[in-house]
């Protein structure tokens, strides 16, 4: 790998970092648990975008079975808070 | 930089972009339905293609294949919990 490609490739990473502070901000301005939830889905996705550039910039493939994880688990988060909001849970 | 690694970024940067439009939309957009089609639809389009461009660089059968399964999993999971969550603002739960 070149240089110049590790350098984009940690440049990506944080900027995708960046993309979950900015869900952070949303997480604490809320206004509706909906909204909250819905940082939820970015951090979800943006963690599984991080993982595979990072699985790639350290050449370690296990990082890519991580990412499988945290895409399947992102979709349990949202569907359990639909589950339990609709009969009055906290 | 090698060819196939200029490929990549051709697809990874504009992927992050899309990471970067979707966030912007979350933080700005006025209520909880229009910050849901902001997010859902630019993270999963950004998703896509760093995976693309991922697959490009690591020129690998078996990660190739495992990041078409992210992607699958990640659409259906961005389709569901959309359509879930926008129910629940339509119907009052969360007004």
């Amino acid at each position: 790998m070149s240089p110049a490609f590790a350098l984009s490739l940690t440049v990506l990473m944080t900027v995708l970092l960046a993309c979950i502070l900015g869900g952070l901000l949303r997480v604490l301005r809320g206004p509706t648990r909906a909204d909250r939830m819905l940082a939820a889905q970015l951090f979800g996705t943006t963690a599984t975008a991080v993982l595979i550039l990072m699985a790639l910039a350290t050449g370690d493939r296990s990082l890519i079975d991580v990412a499988l994880a945290f895409a399947v688990l992102a979709a349990v988060t949202v569907v359990a808070f639909v589950a339990t909001s609709g009969r009055g849970a906290p | 930089m090698s060819g196939l690694e200029a490929l990549a970024l051709a697809l990874m940067v504009p992927g992050t972009v899309f990471f970067v439009a979707g966030t912007v939309g979350m933080l700005r957009f006025p209520d909880a339905v229009s910050r849901l089609h902001a997010l859902t639809k630019a993270d999963g389009l950004g998703l896509v293609l760093i995976a693309a461009g991922a697959a490009v660089a690591a020129g690998s059968a078996g990660v190739a294949l495992r990041l078409v399964l992210i992607c699958v999993l990640v659409g259906l999971a961005g389709a569901l919990g959309a359509h879930l969550i926008a129910r629940l603002v339509r119907s009052g739960g969360e007004g």
